[in-house]
C-alpha cells in the first residue's frame, strides 16, 4: 500500500525550508485541517439544504428555489444570512444560561466528530486509534444539549420534545453501536482508515456492504433516528408538539440547531460510505489498474489523481445516502412514539445482537473473507 | 518546556479547575437541574484528564457511559418528576448533618493519607502498548475475568429488576360498547392486579 499524499509532511517541510523551526511549523499546520474540515462541513450543509429543497420540490412536482442564484443555489446562503440578522429572542421566563448553552452543546460534538472522517489515506484530521468509537461516544453528548434546551425554554412542548429526543437517541445508540461493532470486529480495528483499508483492494466486490447487509440496514435506520429525520423526527413533530425543543428558539440559536441537524446528517451519510461502501475506494481497484499500465505508485500525477478521486468517491457515496434520506422524507409517514421505541428495542436490538453473533461465527469459519 | 508539554500543563490546570468548580456546583446549587447538568461537566473533565494520560479509550467510554447514559437518565428522571415540594424541617436534623460531616471528613482524611503515602514515581522503562484496547481486552478475558463477569451479572440483575418494577399489565379486549351508544369511554385500561412475588 503506498502512503499516498502526506500533506502535513510537505507543509512542514516547506515551512522549515523557510528557516521556521519544525515545532512552530507543526503548530502552524495544526489548525489548518481543522478549519478546513469545519469549512467543508459547513459547505456540505449548504449543499444538502439546497438539495433538500430541490429534491423535495421534485418529489412534489414543484420547481423549488429558482431565482436566488443559478438554480436557486444561493437559497441556503440567504437562509443563513436571514437567521444571522434575526433578533435573538430569549423568552422572559426561561433560564437564560441553559437556554444559550443548549444549542452549543448540541452542535459542538457533531463538528468534533468530523475529526475521524477520512477522505484518503492521510486526508483526515487525525487518525485516532479509537476512531469510530469516538463518534459514538461524542454523539451521546447531544441529548444533554437537547434536554437542556427543552427544559430551559419553560414550555411544555419544548420539554416534551427534549424528553422525546433523549429517549430516542438513547434507544437508537445501542443498535448503532452493535452495527459498528460488527464492522470493527471484521476490520480488527476501530480506526476509520483501517476500516477502509480492509475493504479496499478488490474494488466494489470488497466493500463491507456484501458482508454486512443487515448491519447496513441497522446502521442506516439508527443513524436516521439519531439525526431525527423523518420517519423518526418525533422530537420536532410539528403536528403534535409545535417544533419540540426548537419551539422557543429564533435567530442564531435556532440556526445552530438547524446547522447541527444537517451536519449530523452529512456526517452519518459519510460514515455509511466509510463503513459499508469502501470510503474513498474506487469501484475498480486503481492500484491493480496502475500496475497493469506500468505506472509506478510513486508517480505524482497518479497520486494527485487518486487523492482527488478518493475525495470525490467519498462525497458521491455520502451524497447518495443523503439523497435517499431526503427522498424518504417525502415517502414514509412519521412513526408514533411507541412504534419508534418498539422498533428500537424489540426489533433492531435483537437483530443487531444476532448480526454480531453471526459475524463472529463467520469470522471464525471463513477468516480469509471476514478478516480473521 | 516544549509546545506539547505546555499544552498539557495548561489543559491539566483548566480541567482540574473545571472539575472542582463543577463538583462544588453539584453539591451547592439549590436547583437540582443545575446539579445534574454540572455533574455532566464533572464527567467531561474527568474524561479530559483520561485523555491527558493517553487513555483515549477509557475517556471515550467515560463519555459514552457516564455523560451519554448515566447523566441523561438522571436528567430524564428529574424532568419527569418535576414536583415542587416544600421541605419540612425534620426534628433532629443535626444528627444527620453531623453524621454526614463525620463520614465526609473521614473519607477526606483517608484519601489525603493515601495521596501522601503513595509513591507517585512512574516506571518509564515499561514501554506503552501500541494498541491499549487489545491489552485491555486480553486482561478482561484472562486475569480480570471474574470482576468483569461479576459486573455484567450485576447489570443484568439491575435490568431485570427495572423490568419487574416498571411492568404494568393492562387487561385488553373487554370493550364491547359501540361508539355513539354509550357515554364516552374511560380513557384508561383496567390494570391487572399484581401477584406478589414469592
Amino acid at each position: 500500500m503506498n502512503p499516498g499524499i502526506d500533506l502535513q509532511q510537505r507543509f512542514t517541510e516547506t515551512l522549515t525550508s523557510f528557516n521556521i523551526p519544525s515545532g512552530a511549523a507543526k503548530a502552524i499546520w495544526m489548525p489548518v485541517p481543522m478549519l478546513l474540515m469545519i469549512f467543508g462541513a459547513t459547505v456540505g450543509v449548504l449543499v444538502s439544504v439546497w438539495l433538500e429543497r430541490k429534491i423535495s420540490a421534485a418529489a412534489q412536482q414543484r420547481i423549488g428555489p429558482e431565482f436566488i442564484g443559478p438554480l436557486g443555489i444561493l437559497a441556503p446562503v440567504a437562509d443563513g444570512i436571514k437567521l444571522i440578522f434575526k433578533e435573538d429572542v430569549v423568552p422572559a421566563n426561561s433560564d437564560p444560561w441553559l437556554f444559550t448553552l443548549g444549542p452549543a452543546i448540541v452542535v459542538i460534538p457533531v463538528f468534533l466528530s468530523y475529526l475521524i472522517v477520512p477522505f484518503g489515506e492521510n486526508l483526515l484530521v487525525s487518525n485516532v486509534g479509537i476512531g469510530i468509537f469516538l463518534w459514538i461516544s461524542l454523539s451521546s453528548i447531544v441529548p444533554i444539549g437537547l434536554l437542556m434546551s427543552g427544559y430551559s425554554s419553560n414550555n411544555k412542548y419544548s420539554l416534551l420534545g427534549g424528553l422525546r429526543a433523549a429517549a430516542q437517541s438513547i434507544s437508537y445508540e445501542i443498535p448503532l453501536a452493535l452495527a459498528v461493532l460488527a464492522i470493527a470486529m471484521m476490520s480488527n480495528s476501530l480506526s476509520t482508515v483501517d476500516i477502509v483499508e480492509q475493504q479496499s483492494g478488490y474494488g466494489i466486490l470488497g466493500w463491507n456492504v456484501w458482508r454486512q447487509p443487515i448491519g447496513l440496514l441497522l446502521f442506516w435506520v439508527s443513524a436516521l433516528a439519531e439525526c431525527e429525520r423523518i420517519p423518526f423526527d418525533l422530537p420536532e413533530a410539528e403536528e403534535e408538539i409545535v417544533a419540540g425543543y426548537q419551539t422557543e428558539y429564533s435567530g442564531m440559536k435556532f440556526a445552530l440547531f438547524y446547522l447541527g441537524s444537517y451536519v449530523n446528517l452529512v456526517l452519518s451519510s459519510l460514515l455509511v460510505a466509510v463503513l459499508y461502501f469502501g470510503g474513498w475506494d474506487f469501484p475498480i481497484p486503481i492500484e491493480q489498474l496502475a500496475k497493469l499500465l506500468h505506472i509506478s505508485p510513486d508517480n505524482p500525477i497518479l497520486q494527485v489523481a487518486t487523492a482527488s478521486l478518493g475525495i470525490t468517491m467519498t462525497l458521491l457515496k455520502a451524497y447518495f445516502f443523503l439523497f435517499l434520506a431526503i427522498l424518504m422524507r417525502w415517502t414514509v409517514p412519521r412513526v408514533r412514539i411507541d412504534q419508534l421505541l418498539d422498533l428500537g428495542w424489540k426489533f433492531l436490538l435483537p437483530v443487531g445482537l444476532v448480526n454480531l453473533l453471526v459475524t463472529a461465527g463467520l469470522k471464525l469459519a471463513f477468516p480469509f473473507a471476514f478478516g480473521g | 518546556m516544549n509546545l506539547g508539554e505546555g499544552v498539557q500543563f495548561v489543559s491539566f490546570i483548566v480541567l482540574a479547575v473545571m472539575m472542582i468548580g463543577a463538583a462544588l456546583g453539584v453539591v451547592l446549587f439549590e436547583k437540582i437541574v443545575y446539579s445534574a447538568f454540572l455533574l455532566g461537566a464533572v464527567f467531561m473533565s474527568i474524561a479530559g484528564l483520561y485523555v491527558l494520560q493517553n487513555a483515549d479509550f477509557v475517556a471515550a467510554a467515560q463519555i459514552l457511559i457516564y455523560v451519554g447514559a448515566v447523566n441523561v437518565l438522571i436528567l430524564f428522571a428529574i424532568m419527569l418528576v418535576n414536583k415542587k415540594e416544600d421541605y419540612v424541617p425534620v426534628a433532629g436534623r443535626w444528627i444527620r448533618k453531623a453524621a454526614a460531616a463525620f463520614v465526609s471528613a473521614g473519607l477526606f482524611a483517608l484519601l489525603t493519607t493515601m495521596l501522601l503515602r503513595t509513591d507517585w514515581k512512574i516506571d518509564l522503562s515499561v514501554p506503552l502498548p501500541s494498541l491499549p484496547i487489545e491489552v485491555m481486552g486480553e486482561h478482561f478475558f484472562s486475569d480480570f475475568l471474574l470482576p468483569f463477569e461479576l459486573a455484567s451479572v450485576l447489570l443484568l440483575m439491575a435490568l431485570i429488576g427495572a423490568v419487574v418494577l416498571a411492568r404494568k399489565e393492562t387487561i385488553m379486549g373487554e370493550e364491547t360498547a359501540i361508539v355513539g351508544e354509550t357515554p364516552a369511554p374511560v380513557l384508561e385500561l383496567p390494570e391487572r392486579p399484581r401477584e406478589p412475588v414469592a
